[in-house]
Parts: C-alpha cells; sequence; structure tokens
C-alpha cells in the first residue's frame, strides 16, 4: 500500500486538546492561524475527569498568599521542584482563575457571590500551620467544567480543528521543528502539518499501569514523538499514586472526599492515618497516604485482607455528599453498587500522575540537553510536560493550575515567536518518510500470525504495577528494565487484523503500544537509577532522602535500544530542603 | 460466566450492507460493555471499531445502543442486562464504521448556539465577577453535559428533521442564557427561535430518559421558550 500525503499550513499547530492545548490555542487563535490536533474530540480530553479542583491563593474563605501556596509546592514537591517555575505557577495562578471565570467557568460560590474554595491535601496556611481552603471548584467536575469552557472559547474563536488526527512524528530540520505529521483516523491517509510553532499538550501517561486512573487515551505519545529525536525526559521515576482509586478498576475518587471530611480505615475500623501523619491525617500529601495505605495492606491490614482501605464519607451527611460530591457517589453506584451515603467504599492506590515529561524552560520551550538551550519551534505543556512544578510530588488541584497557568503563557510565547518569523522554515525532504514507514509496516502485518498487541500490553500493564509501585526495589525495578526491554524487542513481531487505512482503530492501539513501551522502559530505567526516597519515588533498599547526591533532576536519552542518562541541577531560590513531615 | 453479544457491523467502505457479528465470552462479574468490545477488540477480532477512552462516564465517547437504549458502554454493567445482548450504533447518526459515528453536525449544531459567554462589556481586571450561589445553582443538571449524543439520537423531533439543534444543543444553549453572567439571548435569538430551534421539540421526554447524566434536557428547551416569549412580548 503507498500511502498519499496531504499537506496543510498554520502559524501554531497545537498537539493535544485538554486543557493546556486549549489554553494555548486560545492564545494564538485571532492573532494568528492556528490549528489543534486531537486523536480524540477536544471534550473527550482527560482533563475533563480532573474533579476536585484548582488551586489559588484568591483568599475567598480565609486569608491566603501566594508565598503560602509556593512554600507548600515546594514541600509538597519534596524539594525536587525548581522554584523560580513553581514562583510563576502560585502568582500566576489567581490571574488565572480570575481570567477562567470571566470566560466562563460555573465555579462554585461562596455566599457572597466570589468563587468557593474547598480544602485540599498538601495546602496549609501560614507556611504548613494552618488549615486552607484554596481549591477553586465546580462540584467535583472542575475539570469538566474548565475543558468545555475552553473549547467553547476556541470555537469561539474559530480556532481550527482537526479532530481523530493522530500525531506520528515530528517534522525537524536544521534542529529546529517544522511540524507534525498526522494520521487522519476517520478516512485514513497521512498529513504533514506544517508550522512555525508547534506545542505538545498531550498529557499525561499513566496507562502503561494496569491500575491506573489514566484514560485509556493516556498513552504519552507526545512523549514518545519527542524522545525519538533524540531529545531527553525529565525525571521519568516519579508517578504519583494517587490515594483513592476505586479498588481494582483504578478509577479516581476525588480527593475532594478527602477534603470533604472523609476517612480513611483499615480492617480494624481505626483512621490509620493517625500513625503516619499525625497532624494532617486525611490531608497529609498524596504520596504520604498512598505509602500509608500500601504499608496498612502489606501488614495485613487491607479490608479483608485484601489490597483495599475503606473510604468512610457516611459522617458527611446526605445534603453534602449529593452537592459537593455528586460524581464521586455516583461513581461508586454505576461500578462497584454501593452508596457511600449509607456504606463505606472500598479503594486502593491508582498510577495517576506523571511529574514528569518532556523538559521545557519557562516560557514552555522544549530543552535539548541539561543547559538552558531549546530547540526552536517546540513548545510543551501541561502534564506531558516537565517544567517543573512538581517535582517528585504533586499537590491535588495543582495539575489544572499548570495546564491552565503554562498552557496560557505557552501561548503567548509561541505568538511572539510566530510574529518575529517572518516565513515558515523549510521542510525536509520526504517530512512524511517516518510516519510512512511506521503505518505501512504496520499495516503489512496484518493477517499474519504474529503477536496480538494485547498480550504485550498487558504483560506491560500489569509488570508496571507489580515492579513499579508506591514501594520499589533494586530488584523490581531491574526485572522491570528487562521486561521492558523483551516487550520491545517482540513489539517487532506484532501482527494486526486489521490492514485497511479507514477508520482503522487497532492500528491506532497498535502505535499507542509503541509510544508506552518507550517510555515505560525509560520509568523503569530511571527508577533504578534513582537510589533513595523522594516524594513518589520510594525504594525500600535506599531509605531517605538523599540530598548530597540526589537533589538533581534525572534527564534520560533514547539511543536505540539503549538508555542515557544525564542530570541536572534543582533550582532553589526562597526555601532550602528541610525535613518534610505533615 | 459466558455472554452472548451481538455487534452492529459495517464497514461503508468494504460492506453492501450492515450485518450483526454474534460473540460468546467469558465475562467477569464486574465487566461492563467496554469490557466486553475490549476482550472482543483485542482477543478475537481486531477489525471491531468503536470509541472508548475514560471508561467512568466524563468524556462522552461511547455513547452506543445497547438492548435498544443508548447507554454509556463503559458504565454500562453486563449484569444489569439480561440474555443476549445486543448493541449497535447511535441512531440516526451517520455510520463511520460499526459503532463509530460521524460527530461532525452534532459538534456544528453546538457551534451554532453560540456557548460561549457573551458580555457587552469588558470584565473587572483583578477580580471575578459576583454571581450568587442562587444564580449558580440554577446551571446545575447544565454544565455538566458530557456531549456524548444519547439524548439527541434519541429524539423523535431529530430523527424526523436532522436539521433540528437536538436537545444536547439546546442544553447548553440554556446553559449560557441561564447564566445571569451572560447577556447573550439576543444573540442567540435567530437560531433557538427559527425553524430548527426551540420549536421543534415534541416534549416526549425521550432525551431525559436517555441521558446518561440524568440531566434533563426538556427542561431546558421549556426553559428557553418562556425566555423567548418573554423576549418577544
Amino acid at each position: 500500500m503507498k500511502l498519499e500525503v496531504i499537506h496543510h499550513k498554520h502559524d501554531v499547530i497545537v498537539v493535544g486538546a485538554g486543557i493546556a492545548g486549549l489554553y494555548a490555542a486560545l492564545k494564538t487563535s485571532g492573532e494568528v492561524d492556528t490549528a489543534v490536533l486531537s486523536k480524540i474530540y477536544p471534550t473527550r480530553s482527560h482533563s475533563g475527569a480532573a474533579q476536585g479542583g484548582c488551586a489559588a491563593s484568591l483568599g475567598n474563605m480565609m486569608e491566603d498568599h501566594w508565598e503560602w501556596h509556593l512554600y507548600d509546592t515546594v514541600r509538597g514537591s519534596d524539594f525536587l521542584g525548581d522554584q523560580d517555575a513553581q514562583e510563576l505557577l502560585v502568582r500566576d495562578a489567581a490571574p488565572v482563575i480570575y481570567e477562567m471565570e470571566h470566560l466562563g467557568v460555573p465555579f462554585d460560590r461562596t455566599p457572597a457571590g466570589r468563587i468557593a474554595q474547598r480544602p485540599f491535601g498538601g495546602h496549609f496556611g501560614n507556611f504548613g500551620k494552618s488549615e486552607m481552603m484554596r481549591s477553586c471548584y465546580a462540584a467535583d467536575r472542575s475539570g469538566h467544567a474548565q475543558l468545555h469552557c475552553l473549547y467553547e472559547q476556541c470555537l469561539k474563536n474559530e480556532v481550527r480543528f482537526y479532530d481523530e488526527f493522530f500525531a506520528v512524528s515530528l517534522v525537524m530540520k536544521d534542529g529546529s521543528c517544522r511540524g507534525v505529521v498526522a494520521w487522519d483516523i476517520r478516512n485514513g491517509g497521512l498529513h504533514v502539518f506544517h508550522a512555525k510553532a508547534v506545542m505538545i499538550a498531550s498529557g499525561g501517561y499513566a496507562r502503561c499501569w494496569k491500575i491506573t486512573s489514566n484514560a485509556m487515551a493516556n498513552t504519552g505519545d507526545g512523549l514518545a514523538l519527542v524522545m525519538r529525536q533524540n531529545l531527553p525526559l525529565e525525571d521519568m521515576e516519579f508517578v504519583q499514586f494517587h490515594p483513592t482509586g476505586l479498588w481494582r478498576e483504578g478509577i479516581l475518587v476525588s480527593e475532594a472526599a478527602r477534603g470533604e471530611g472523609g476517612y480513611l480505615v483499615n480492617d480494624k475500623g481505626e483512621r490509620f492515618m493517625e500513625r503516619y501523619a499525625k497532624a494532617k491525617m486525611e490531608l497529609a500529601p498524596r504520596d504520604v497516604v498512598s505509602r500509608a495505605e500500601q504499608s496498612e495492606i502489606n501488614e495485613g491490614r487491607g479490608i479483608g485482607g485484601q489490597d483495599a482501605i475503606h473510604l468512610d464519607l457516611r459522617h458527611l451527611g446526605r445534603e453534602k455528599i449529593l452537592h459537593l460530591l455528586p460524581q464521586v457517589r455516583e461513581l461508586a453506584l454505576k461500578f462497584i453498587g454501593r452508596d457511600m451515603i449509607t456504606e463505606p467504599i472500598p479503594i486502593q492506590p491508582t498510577a495517576h500522575y506523571s511529574m514528569g515529561g518532556i523538559p521545557t524552560d519557562l516560557d514552555t520551550r522544549v530543552l535539548s540537553g541539561t543547559g538552558k538551550e531549546s530547540v526552536p519551534g517546540l513548545y510543551a505543556s501541561g502534564e506531558c510536560a516537565c517544567v517543573s512544578v512538581h517535582g517528585a510530588n504533586r499537590l491535588g488541584t495543582n495539575s489544572t493550575l499548570e495546564c491552565a497557568v503554562f498552557g496560557r503563557r505557552g501561548g503567548l510565547k509561541m505568538l511572539d515567536f510566530v510574529r518575529g518569523l517572518e516565513r515558515h522554515g523549510e521542510l525536509p525532504e520526504d517530512a512524511a518518510g517516518p510516519a510512512r514507514a511506521q503505518i505501512e509496516g504496520l499495516l503489512a502485518t496484518a493477517g499474519r500470525k504474529g503477536v496480538r498487541p494485547v498480550e504485550l500490553r498487558e504483560t506491560m500493564q500489569k509488570s508496571m504495577t507489580d515492579n513499579v509501585a508506591v514501594y520499589r526495589t533494586a530488584e523490581g525495578l531491574q526485572k522491570q528494565v528487562a521486561i521492558c526491554a523483551e516487550l520491545r524487542a517482540k513489539f517487532r513481531e506484532v501482527s494486526l487484523d486489521d490492514g485497511g487505512a479507514y477508520a482503522n482503530t487497532e492500528l491506532i492501539e497498535a502505535l499507542e503500544l509503541g509510544h508506552m513501551l518507550d517510555y515505560a522502559y525509560m520509568i523503569a530505567r530511571c527508577a533504578l537509577e534513582r537510589t533513595e526516597c523522594r516524594g513518589a519515588h520510594w525504594r525500600t533498599d535506599h531509605p531517605g532522602r538523599n540530598d548530597q547526591e540526589w537533589l538533581k533532576h534525572t534527564l534520560a536519552w533514547l539511543e536505540g535500544d539503549a538508555i542515557r542518562i544525564d542530570y541536572k541541577p534543582v533550582v532553589i531560590t526562597r526555601h532550602q530542603p528541610e525535613e518534610r513531615k505533615y | 460466566m459466558q455472554r452472548t453479544i451481538r455487534v452492529y457491523r459495517f464497514n461503508p467502505q468494504t460492506d453492501q450492507a450492515p450485518r450483526f457479528d454474534t460473540f460468546t465470552i467469558e465475562v467477569g462479574d464486574t465487566w461492563t460493555v467496554l469490557d466486553a468490545l475490549n476482550e472482543i477488540k483485542w482477543h478475537r477480532d481486531g477489525t471491531l471499531t468503536y470509541r472508548r477512552s475514560c471508561r467512568h462516564g466524563i468524556c462522552g465517547s461511547c455513547a452506543m445502543m445497547i438492548n435498544g437504549r443508548n447507554d454509556l458502554a463503559c458504565e454500562k454493567q453486563l449484569s444489569a442486562i439480561k440474555g443476549v445482548i445486543t448493541i449497535e450504533p447511535l441512531k440516526e447518526f451517520p455510520v463511520v464504521r460499526d459503532l463509530m459515528v460521524g460527530q461532525e453536525d452534532f459538534f456544528e449544531k453546538l457551534r451554532l448556539i453560540k456557548p460561549w459567554l457573551i458580555r457587552h462589556e469588558a470584565p473587572p481586571t483583578d477580580k471575578e465577577r459576583l454571581q450568587s450561589p442562587e444564580d449558580r445553582a440554577v446551571l446545575d443538571g447544565t454544565w455538566e453535559c458530557i456531549l456524548c449524543g444519547a439524548c439527541t439520537s434519541s429524539c423523535p423531533a431529530f430523527w424526523d428533521n436532522q436539521g433540528f439543534l437536538g436537545p444536547a444543543a439546546l442544553l447548553k444553549a440554556f446553559r449560557y442564557v441561564g447564566d445571569t453572567r451572560d447577556e447573550g439571548l439576543e444573540a442567540r435569538l435567530g437560531i433557538l427561535d427559527s425553524k430548527i430551534g426551540v420549536w421543534r421539540c415534541h416534549t416526549i421526554f425521550n432525551c431525559v430518559e436517555a441521558c446518561p447524566k440524568a440531566l434533563n434536557p426538556t427542561d431546558a428547551i421549556l426553559k428557553l421558550r418562556r425566555r423567548l416569549l418573554r423576549e418577544k412580548l
């Protein structure tokens, strides 16, 4: 089969249509020709699953200051976040929340009509000393409210949407990014999108685990596109396990459930957080709570001796649950048939949020190495990026905030960049070549009796959940590196049932699998290298945080079948590392 | 436990006519319809085509007709369905392939009602606009829509005339018209009052029945009609 290639030209191409991508597109559209590519309809993006809210020190409920939000974010990151980026995040938070309100996001309100705010894990007042209500929310569907509003604003601004286009490769020439090659999922066909600036906003990527809160679309496609250009990824070992995934499903039960006062209870009926975070209890940061749960489970105090903990909301009362946590209740009803008004529900830690990703500078430009040099024309923001505001552990409600702040900022920076360019840079010869080879290769396997993609995918997901978990050891991680290497080799033997170009979702799943295998390999390897405990990365064979050797970011390059590792320093401005206690 | 699933199949590029394929598969206790479709696609027939993403009823990708009723495949438990399970694409949406339907027209109608806040004055620069909790509560039951299409596909007025904006777009229209921060009723009057607008609804309430999020588009349409009448008087 010889695939036809169709060419397009825009000033800005955004890959991904979640909060970060849409906010970027909103800022460039109306000014320069902007297009958004998304492999799913924009409103299907996983930003819409964010539940609990978006942090900002508005001070609508009680006194609050960005300095306090900064302190919490720095400490929450276990001092691995870059403090210049973290300061930018928390200082831009209030103006960005106000802008989203002006755009129409239906935030809940206080009796005075201001944006309502709720407590959330890891957020405190007065430098960790008092309680805080900082999360701006729309019931427990906050991400949904933001995502839809931004999409609708982009419709207003006449952004050109290419829905169900799957990005297959970046177009690079002379070290600059000149565009993207994408596959039209519905009709089949390769499309070269020639651009002055490209932003990768492809979202999270915890789909390489079995127990995960992530959508099936969260396959880290943007990361794979970048790493296949011999560019590094940063801090890949840091993936957060959310304390409350529905048992065996992994589906997220919002931290708002604890923010509003929910208890975590073991098989003996104890609120065990007392033993792990006496002061903050269930509202300690996620890494702390997930480890506490895992310890209870490992020591035999899981519910019924199983790998589950109870989340109990009964004492909140019917009205509060129905008004503030309607989606959480609905999830438990639909998926496990339990009503949280009358019963506790079983939960367990679930792979949730990826702190690492495509390294960028403060202006969302993609960095090419350990220094400040960036790749002209290439940007990244949102969960796929690592600017690094979350360091080793993200605080709840800082994720949609990062998407909004850095998506918006990236849009504005791309606008400056694009305006300074008279014309599009030249395309390389046969820009679609690498993408064509990949797709034609996969389609040609149809009907061969090779390996079914599902076999590799399930092996990867199960082994990642077993070996790259809340608690990690060299033994498990070594095993995982070997498993991933083997799976990557076996991927060459994969065969499809469907050899057609038209609406071939099996092809897309295979491409996604290839992406996941590449970065899962990197996650396992980076986790093996880091011999300390920091934030979400906990090595039982190397207890304690080790600032002397490990207060640094990991950078990793995929070079053929090998991974090369290097490091770069953490930016520290206001807060020196200290013991982290909750 | 074994279950029998009948799935609508049609690839307009290669098939003369649609058909049903029947699969008997081993299923788990807590499986949903989406789990069953995945099992078939991954282990039996990779050509089976459908959309899915979040698998917990928030992204709106996997609306389809399950034993004659529109539902989200990811939320529908197999245990809640007796006997053979028949799965078809959303009715009256153009079939792209199997259970995947074209949604361009559905999203175009959303765009037509101007789904964005329309204000004549610039907002304050360094704070939010005020809105009372009571005014904000008017929007509850509107902004939660996930745009899955289950309502529009179940609407007899839409079956009758596919130009009709349909319940999803009209629910969204009320989400903005009903927002005290919005001043856009006039700008939307043309489309809402047109022959593809609110008057085409026959108040049959199929949309209410079909909505997987328990929203009430018919109620929103009735409220829009009242606003329109008041505006025209």
